[in-house]
């Protein structure tokens, strides 16, 4: 499903991607761990498209189509689908009323408005969120968890393929965490795949993926199957990043 | 059925044939001024007032701040008769064609099918059309054209007219006091409540025209009521000026919301005075949405004269490529435990000018009032510009005023947010527009809301690259 070959991106003149390689079959679980500040959130905006990172060289292949000349809204609806770490708050806006453009803009089908709210409600009852949760502005005095499983009431409502999580279980406690699992657990299945961005291993317990990749200094170092997986879950992956080298600061 | 939502930028534009305009000549004069005011059968007080205003127009200069105001007044058609006829219709199928079509380019019929309460609709000078509900009237409600309360309830337009706003307010107030026609005029008796709005709907038609209607709405003790006007003039070459009046009395625990859409074409001045006087325990709101003229200057002004009195500002202005919308609000605190609050959203795109400017003033006896003034502005590209100008007097220390205002661009990142959920760059933009402006448009009715919504996309469309 998705291929991203040798992927270089800047941020102005900073070089952040050095060189990634990845392959997310479809019905496969992914899982990319690592410090912060090694690239893993700059890896999923850029597969989204986002306009600050600009492909230096490499390429992103989604159904084996380069994507890298893609509008955001056309990965969008290609069915790539960023849960972000730090949603954002746009006041003023229904978070129906968003949830119900998006589903328009994405695709041909337009249930009704009753199938619609039904879905909607259903869903949230699910994620043990409020009724009147999408009747407020888009996300705005959302608390954390609230915001994170917004993303994934969107994911749900926008049926995309290539789900890309990042962080989603910061800010999370621990019956919110199992909810956010529970929830995409059940979505996935061998037609969608999930990359799952993360510092902790604590969502891992509940997610299982085929594959972990260890991330830093913008390069994959390590991947590994599931006995790596299993093996990080013991250990943490702290070994497999080298101490930050720098150098001390010059005194007078 | 054309309702406002599908009006399209072009019907404001379309000029109707305009011959009348033949008879009337351009420019001002006293015998200009005696025209007006024989040709329309006034009483001799009313003559006596506009002869009065049109000397202090010649003595008090144009304001020393503020946009430029660069208008030959001499090119001005100060007076117009759209009809032949004196007066005004009673029924939809007495107007004549051409004013018929306009009105229903504007949706004034669709909207009066909707069961508003009345509809006054201003056509160039002379108002040729309006109602009012029967029930209305039965309870003492008067809702009329200003040149036909003049005739038929001298004694109560003497009262209150120029009362708020007196000639040497400003070298604007005079000139309307001299060459004003038309208007509306509002009055609702003591205890009466209507519960649907009360609209108008001006319109400017000839070019060089100016439009100086003049709106006077009174509310007696305990009485609620919420009067909308909406304003379109269609574009023509000539620099056309808009110098209308209104005076609100609202008493004793009365309630008004005072609501308007100014669409003028973008080559007017809008140079528009509005101003209430707020008794005790009673409530003013003004919204405002300000999209259209190239230059406004528009500053509604409350005074909260009477212990417990409230207002609220709530004001819209886009200002597009070429456009100064110097907006904003004014409000006089001159009695104890008063309450203002001010909201203004300000939005400019393509070189487009908003100012926000306004004055709270609070005087030595007002101890115990509270003022909140929040002023956010929007800009949309690196060629627009917005300002800030409040100005805040407190005179006294028991008295709380807070002020906020935020200047800022369309977040790219919220941008990037909603079309990761597949939303076009476009749409994204509108949204997180719609998202600024929704409290203020949340206070208007729902026509109104969707044609503001609607007046904004045709604002933004195009500008997208």
């Amino acid at each position: 499903m998705l291929i991203v070959k040798n992927l270089h991106t800047k941020i102005n003149s900073t070089e952040i991607l050095r060189g990634i390689n990845l392959e997310i079959k479809a019905g496969e679980i992914h899982a990319i761990m690592g410090p912060n500040g090694s690239g893993k959130s700059t890896l999923a905006k850029t597969i989204m498209g986002h306009h600050n990172f600009k492909v230096t060289k490499g390429n992103i292949f989604l159904n084996k189509k380069s994507i890298l000349n893609d509008k955001v809204c056309e990965r969008a609806g290609k069915g790539i689908f960023l849960a972000f770490q730090h949603p954002r708050e746009i006041s003023g806006i229904k978070f129906s009323t968003f949830l119900r453009t998006a589903q328009k803009a994405k695709s041909d089908k337009t249930s009704s408005v009753i199938d619609f709210n039904k879905e909607v409600k259903d869903k949230m009852k699910d994620l043990h969120l409020s009724p009147e949760f999408t009747d407020r502005a888009v996300n705005t005095g959302f608390s954390g968890g609230e915001k994170k499983k917004g993303e994934i009431l969107q994911m749900q409502i926008l049926e995309p393929k290539l789900v890309i999580l990042d962080e989603i279980d910061s800010g999370l406690d621990i019956d919110a965490l199992k909810q956010v699992a529970k929830a995409i657990k059940e979505y996935h299945n061998e037609n969608t795949a999930i990359l799952i961005i993360t510092h902790y291993q604590r969502i891992l317990e509940y997610l299982h993926p085929d594959y972990v990749h260890v991330m830093t200094n913008g390069k994959i170092i390590k991947s590994g199957n599931k006995d790596f997986a299993k093996e990080l879950e013991k250990n943490g992956y702290a070994n497999y990043v080298a101490p930050t080298s720098y150098k001390l600061p010059a005194t007078s | 059925m054309q309702t406002f939502a599908d009006l399209n930028r072009e019907i404001f534009n379309q000029s109707n044939r305009s011959d009348y305009l033949k008879k009337y000549k351009k420019g001002l004069s006293e015998k200009l001024v005696i025209q007006i005011s024989k040709s329309k059968n006034e009483p001799e007080w009313m003559l006596k007032h506009r002869l009065k205003s049109l000397e202090a127009f010649y003595e008090i200069k144009l304001p020393d701040w503020g946009p430029k105001i660069d208008l030959d007044f001499e090119e001005i058609t100060y007076y117009a008769n759209a009809t032949d006829q004196k007066g005004k219709f009673d029924s939809w199928e007495d107007i004549p064609e051409d004013i018929k079509n306009t009105f229903e380019k504007l949706g004034i019929p669709a909207a009066e099918k909707k069961m508003l309460a009345g509809v006054g609709s201003q056509y160039e000078s002379e108002t040729v059309y309006h109602n009012l509900k029967k029930e209305w009237e039965e309870l003492g409600v008067v809702f009329e054209d200003m040149d036909v309360a003049l005739q038929k309830h001298e004694d109560l337009v003497k009262q209150y007219f120029m009362t708020c706003v007196p000639i040497r307010d400003h070298k604007l107030s005079a000139l309307h006091g001299a060459v004003w026609s038309g208007g509306t005029f509002l009055y609702v008796p003591d205890n009466v409540s209507i519960k649907q709005p009360l609209q108008a709907y001006f319109r400017m038609n000839a070019p060089g025209l100016g439009q100086f209607e003049h709106t006077i709405i009174i509310l007696e003790k305990n009485s609620h009521a919420h009067y909308i006007e909406g304003c379109s003039a269609p574009k023509y070459g000539k620099e056309a000026l808009h110098a209308g009046c209104v005076e609100i009395f609202v008493e004793e625990d009365a309630h008004l919301r005072y609501s308007s859409v100014e669409n003028w074409s973008k080559d007017t001045y809008n140079l528009n005075t509005k101003r209430a006087l707020v008794g005790k325990n009673a409530t003013m709101e003004w919204v405002g949405g300000n999209m259209g003229s190239g230059v406004t200057m528009l500053y509604p002004c409350s005074i909260l004269k009477d212990e417990g009195a409230r207002c609220d500002h709530l004001g819209i202005a886009f200002a597009n490529a070429g456009q100064v919308q110097d907006t904003g609000a004014k409000v006089i605190h001159t009695a104890p435990h008063t309450s203002s609050k001010i909201i203004t959203k300000n939005l400019s795109k393509d070189g487009g000018k908003s100012i926000y400017r306004g004055l709270v003033h609070v005087l030595p006896q007002a101890h115990d009032c509270t003022s909140n003034i929040n002023c956010d502005a929007l800009i949309l590209d690196p060629d627009s510009t917005s300002d800030t100008f409040p100005d805040i007097k407190c005179e006294n220390t028991t008295s709380e005023i807070t002020h906020e205002a935020t200047v800022g661009k369309v977040n790219e990142e919220n941008i990037f947010y909603l079309m990761s959920r597949g939303i076009e760059e476009e749409e994204a933009k509108s949204m997180i527009i719609n998202g600024f402006i929704e409290p203020i448009i949340k206070a208007l009715p729902l026509e109104y809301a969707i044609e503001m919504n609607r007046l904004i996309e045709l604002e933004m469309e195009n500008s997208i690259g």
